[in-house]
C-alpha cells in the first residue's frame, strides 16, 4: 500500500550559463535532468551521489527555493506548481530545510531565540511574548539544548549545538518533511552519532517525512529507508537499503561503494577497488547515451548510443514502498543481462564490495 | 596478525612537545606533551576531533602558526637537528624541502594566477639548485607519477582548469618535488568526493612504496586511518590518549574515547535502527580544560577520584611487550566492550575468522 507525502516526477532544474559562451551558443547548467521519486508518508529517502551532481538542487526545488525549469512536484496530493502565493507559503509551514553548514545558516548578529522565533513570526504562530518566549524553550529543549540559552548568540555555540539550533529552527513551524542536506558533515565525529540521534528520535515522534542529503554512505544507510543514487543530475539506481547497499545494479553504485573507507584495516589491505577513469563530465556538456559512459568500467558500444531508463532490476524482496530499479543498458529484462562487456574490472567489482561489506 | 611495523631508521623524534597560544580568554593549551618516533617509509596516522591539536601539533615543527601569540617548546630531532631551535632561515631550508605539507584544500596551497608548472618548479629551483629546463623534465615527471593525464601539456595550464582530484594530485607533486624525508599531509582527502579520495590514498601508499618517505597523515575519519596507517595516533584536547599499530589499534582499542568513537560509527551493511552509541558531552575549549583527565567529563569508565583530580600518564598496555601500544587512562576498558567495539566498524565475527590464518 503506497501513501507518498512527496512525489516528483520528470523535474528539470537548468541554471542559465555563466561566463562567455564559447562559439556562439551556450549551454545551461542541467543541474537536475529529469529525475523521478516519491517518498512514502514518515520515512526516509536518502540522496548520495559526488559533489555537483545535483542533490542540492534537487532539495531546494522541492522546496520551491529554486525555481525548478519543468516537471511536477506534487505535495500531499497537491501539485505544488499551481500554487498562488498564499498557498505556496502555506506550503512551506509544512516543509524544511536544515542545511551542511550549521555556522552558515544562522545569522552571528541575532540570538538564536530570535533565529527560532523568526520562523514563528513568518506564519504567526505562537504571537505575544510569551507564548513565543516558552515556545521558543520548549524546541531548544527538544532538540537537547537547554531551554534558556536562547538569548545567546551563535558564535556562543560549538557546531553539534549550532546544527541543532538549524534542527529546532526547522521544527518551529511543525513541518511534516524536512530536506536535511549534509546534516552532519560540518560536524566533529562523536557529535555526528548525537545529531543522527536526534533525527531519528524526531521522525518517531513527530511522524516527520525526510529527504536526507549525504555522502557518507554508512550514515545514509543508517538512516534511510530507501537510497537513490544520483550522478550528474540523473537518479542512476534507486531501492529499499537493503538492495541498493548489498545488491547494487549500477556500475557507478558499485564504484561508490567500493570507494567507501571502512574502520577496519585488514579488510581495507584485501578489498580491491573499483579505479573510476578521469573526471566527472560538466553538466553544460553531459555525454550522449548514458551519462555514465565516460568513466565506467563496463561501458560497451551501445552506450554511447542509448541514454538508458531506469528499469526495475535484481530480487528487491525486502522493499518498503516499490522496488529496485538501475538505469544501465546491462539490464535489458528484468534482472537480465543484455550484453556484458569484456572489460577486464568487471570483476574487481565484486572484490570491492567483499571488502566492504561484511555481511555478504 | 599485525603487519610488520617499519623498521627503518627514526627520521623524525618528537619530544615533550608543548604549543599555547595567549588568547583574551586567557592562554590555550593545545599541543600537551607529545612524544612520538617516526620512521622512514611509516605512515603515522593523527586522528581526532576538530580542535584536537592536530593541525597545530605538525605546524609548529616548522614554526608554521604565528608567534606570538604562539608558544612552543619541546624538541622534534629531525636527522639529529632539532627543528624547535632552528632559526627562521634555517627552517626555510627545511619547509617544503626536507618535510612537505599537502593541506585539505587544493585552492589554498595553490596560487591562482600562476600556471602549475611554475609552481612545481620553483621549489625545486630554489631548493635544488637545478636549472629551469631540468626543472621543467622533474615536474612532468612528478606530474606523471601523481596520475595527470598528458603531464607535458599541462604545465602551462592554471589551477582552475583541473577539477578538485586533480588540483589536489598536483599539490601532492608539489609536496614531494624535493624529495622530502617526511610528508605532511592534512585533512588532504576531506573535500575530496569518495571515489577521488581512494584514488588518492592508493596514490600515496604506492609513491611511498616507491620513493621510501615517512607520512604523518592527519585525519578525523577513522575509514581513511584504517586505509592508510602503519601507527595511529589518537589525540583528544592536545594530547595523545591512544597509540598504537593500525591492526592493533582497531582489533583491541583500550582507551574509552578511541572506543567510544568506534562504537559510535554507523556500519555500511548493519541494517539494525538501534541508536547509534553516541558519546555524550562536547569536548572541552583549550583555555578551559577540565582539571585531572581532560576526557572524564564525558568519560562511561570514570571510576574514582583520580578521573577528575590527577593528570593520568601515557603508559604502556597489552599483550605485547614492546608493541608500543599506548593509553593515557587510568583504567582501560573492559574485554568485552573492547570486543564490540572491535566489531562494530565493520568486522562480523566470520569476517575477523578469516584473517586469522
Ligand atoms: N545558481 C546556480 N547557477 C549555476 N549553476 C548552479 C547553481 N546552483 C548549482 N549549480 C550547478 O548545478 C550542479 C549541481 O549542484 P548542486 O549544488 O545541486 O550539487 P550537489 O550534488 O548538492 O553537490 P555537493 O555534494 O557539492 O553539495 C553543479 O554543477 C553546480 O555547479
Ligand atoms: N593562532 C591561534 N591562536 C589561538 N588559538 C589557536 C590558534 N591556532 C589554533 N588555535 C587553537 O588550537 C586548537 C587546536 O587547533 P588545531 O590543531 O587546528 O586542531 P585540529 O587540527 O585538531 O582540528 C584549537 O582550539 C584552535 O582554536
Ligand atoms: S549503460 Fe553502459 S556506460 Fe552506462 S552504466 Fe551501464 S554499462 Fe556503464
Ligand atoms: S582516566 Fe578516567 S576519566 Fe580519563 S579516560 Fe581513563 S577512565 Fe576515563
Ligand atoms: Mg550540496
Ligand atoms: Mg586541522
Amino acid at each position: 500500500m503506497s501513501d507518498p507525502l512527496l512525489q516528483v516526477d520528470d523535474l528539470h532544474v537548468h541554471f542559465p550559463a555563466g561566463g562567455r559562451a564559447v562559439g556562439g551558443k551556450r549551454n545551461p547548467v542541467r543541474a537536475v535532468d529529469g529525475i523521478s521519486f516519491s517518498i512514502e508518508r514518515g520515512r526516509t529517502l536518502g540522496l548520495v551521489g559526488e559533489s555537483g551532481c545535483g542533490k542540492s538542487t534537487t532539495g531546494l526545488s522541492i522546496l520551491r527555493l529554486v525555481e525548478p525549469t519543468s516537471g511536477t512536484v506534487t505535495f500531499d496530493g497537491t501539485d505544488l506548481g499551481n500554487l498562488g502565493r498564499k498557498d505556496l507559503r502555506r506550503f512551506r509551514r509544512r516543509a524544511a530545510m536544515i542545511f551542511q553548514d550549521p555556522y552558515a545558516s544562522l545569522d552571528p548578529r541575532r540570538t538564536v531565540g530570535d533565529a527560532i522565533g523568526e520562523a514563528l513570526d513568518i506564519h504567526d504562530l505562537h504571537q505575544g511574548r510569551q507564548a513565543r518566549a516558552t515556545r521558543v524553550a520548549e524546541l531548544l529543549e527538544r532538540v537537547g539544548l537547554h531551554p534558556d540559552t536562547g538569548s545567546r548568540y551563535p558564535h556562543e555555540f560549538s557546531g553539534g549545538q549550532r546544527q541543532r539550533v538549524g534542527i529546532a529552527r526547522a521544527l518551529a513551524v511543525e513541518p511534516d518533511f524536512l530536506v536535511c542536506d549534509e546534516p552532519i558533515a560540518a560536524l566533529d565525529v562523536s557529535i555526528q552519532a548525537q545529531v543522527l540521534n536526534l533525527l531519528a528520535e524526531l521522525q518517531d515522534e513527530l511522524q516527520l517525512t525526510y529527504l536526507f542529503i549525504a555522502h557518507d554512505l554508512a550514515a545514509v544507510q543508517h538512516v534511510s529507508d530507501r537510497i537513490a543514487v544520483m550522478y550528474l543530475g540523473r537518479i542512476v539506481e534507486e531501492g529499499d537499503r537493503r538492495d541498493v547497499i548489498t545488491d547494487p545494479q549500477h556500475p557507478y553504485t558499485r564504484a561508490l561503494l567500493s570507494a567507501v573507507p571502512v574502520p577496519d584495516p585488514v579488510a581495507e589491505r584485501q578489498r580491491s577497488r573499483v579505479e573510476l577513469v578521469g573526471d566527472v563530465p560538466s553538466p553544460m556538456n553531459p555525454p550522449s547515451g548514458c551519462r555514465f559512459r565516460t568513466r565506467c568500467p563496463r561501458v560497451f558500444e551501445a552506450c554511447g548510443r542509448i541514454d538508458p531508463d531506469l528499469i526495475p532490476v535484481g530480487g528487491g524482496e525486502g522493499s518498503v514502498g516499490g522496488g529496485h530499479t538501475a538505469a544501465c543498458l546491462l539490464h535489458g529484462e528484468v534482472g537480465q543481462p543484455v550484453e556484458r562487456s569484456e572489460h577486464p574490472d568487471a570483476n574487481e567489482i565484486e572484490a570491492g564490495l567483499d571488502g566492504a561489506l561484511p555481511n555478504r | 596478525m599485525s603487519i610488520d611495523r617499519p623498521s627503518g631508521d627514526v627520521v623524525l623524534s618528537v619530544r615533550d612537545l608543548e604549543v599555547s597560544f595567549a588568547t583574551r580568554r586567557g592562554r590555550a593549551d593545545v599541543v600537551r606533551g607529545l612524544d612520538y618516533d617516526l620512521r622512514r617509509g611509516e605512515t603515522l596516522a593523527l586522528v581526532g576531533e576538530s580542535g584536537s591539536g592536530k593541525s597545530v601539533s605538525t605546524m609548529a615543527l616548522t614554526k608554521l602558526i604565528p608567534i606570538p601569540p604562539g608558544r612552543v617548546t619541546g624538541t622534534a630531532m629531525l636527522d639529529g637537528q632539532d627543528l624547535i631551535a632552528m632559526s627562521e632561515r634555517d627552517l626555510l631550508a627545511v619547509r617544503g624541502r626536507r618535510i612537505g605539507f599537502v593541506f585539505q584544500d587544493p585552492m589554498t596551497s595553490l596560487n591562482p594566477v600562476h600556471p602549475i608548472g611554475r609552481q612545481l618548479t620553483e621549489g625545486m629551483r630554489h631548493h635544488l639548485g637545478i636549472s629551469e629546463s631540468d626543472a621543467r623534465d622533474r615536474a612532468v615527471d612528478l606530474l606523471r607519477k601523481v596520475g595527470i593525464p598528458a603531464a607535458e601539456k599541462r604545465l602551462d595550464d592554471y589551477p582552475h582548469q583541473f577539477s578538485g582530484g586533480m588540483r589536489q594530485r598536483v599539490v601532492i607533486a608539489i609536496g614531494l618535488s624535493c624529495d622530502p624525508q617526511v610528508l605532511i599531509a592534512d585533512e588532504a582527502t576531506t573535500a575530496l568526493d569518495v571515489t577521488t579520495q581512494a584514488q588518492i590514498i592508493e596514490l600515496v601508499n604506492q609513491l611511498q612504496d616507491e620513493l621510501g618517505m615517512a607520512v604523518i597523515w592527519i585525519t578525523h575519519d577513522l575509514g581513511v586511518v584504517a586505509g592508510i596507517a602503519d601507527r595511529v595516533m589518537v589525540m583528544y584536547a592536545g594530547e595523545i590518549v591512544e597509540e598504537a599499530d593500525v591492526d592493533e589499534l582497531f582489533a583491541d582499542p583500550r582507551h574509552p574515547y578511541t572506543v567510544g568513537l568506534l562504537k559510535s560509527l554507523p556500519v555500511l551493511g548493519a541494517f539494525d535502527r538501534d541508536e547509534l552509541a553516541a558519546i555524550p558531552g562536547l569536548p572541552p575549549a583549550p583555555t578551559d580544560l577540565p582539571a585531572g583527565c581532560a576526557f572524564h567529563p564525558r568519560c562511561a569508565y570514570r571510576d574514582d577520584e583520580r578521573c577528575v583530580s590527577e593528570r593520568p600518564p601515557l603508559r604502556e598496555v597489552g599483550g605485547d611487550a614492546g608493541s608500543g601500544h599506548r593509553i593515557r587512562s587510568f583504567y582501560e576498558v573492559a574485554e568485552d566492550d573492547r570486543r564490540a567495539a572491535a566489531t562494530a566498524g565493520i568486522a562480523a565475527p566470520e569476517h575477523r575468522e578469516e584473517d586469522a590464518s
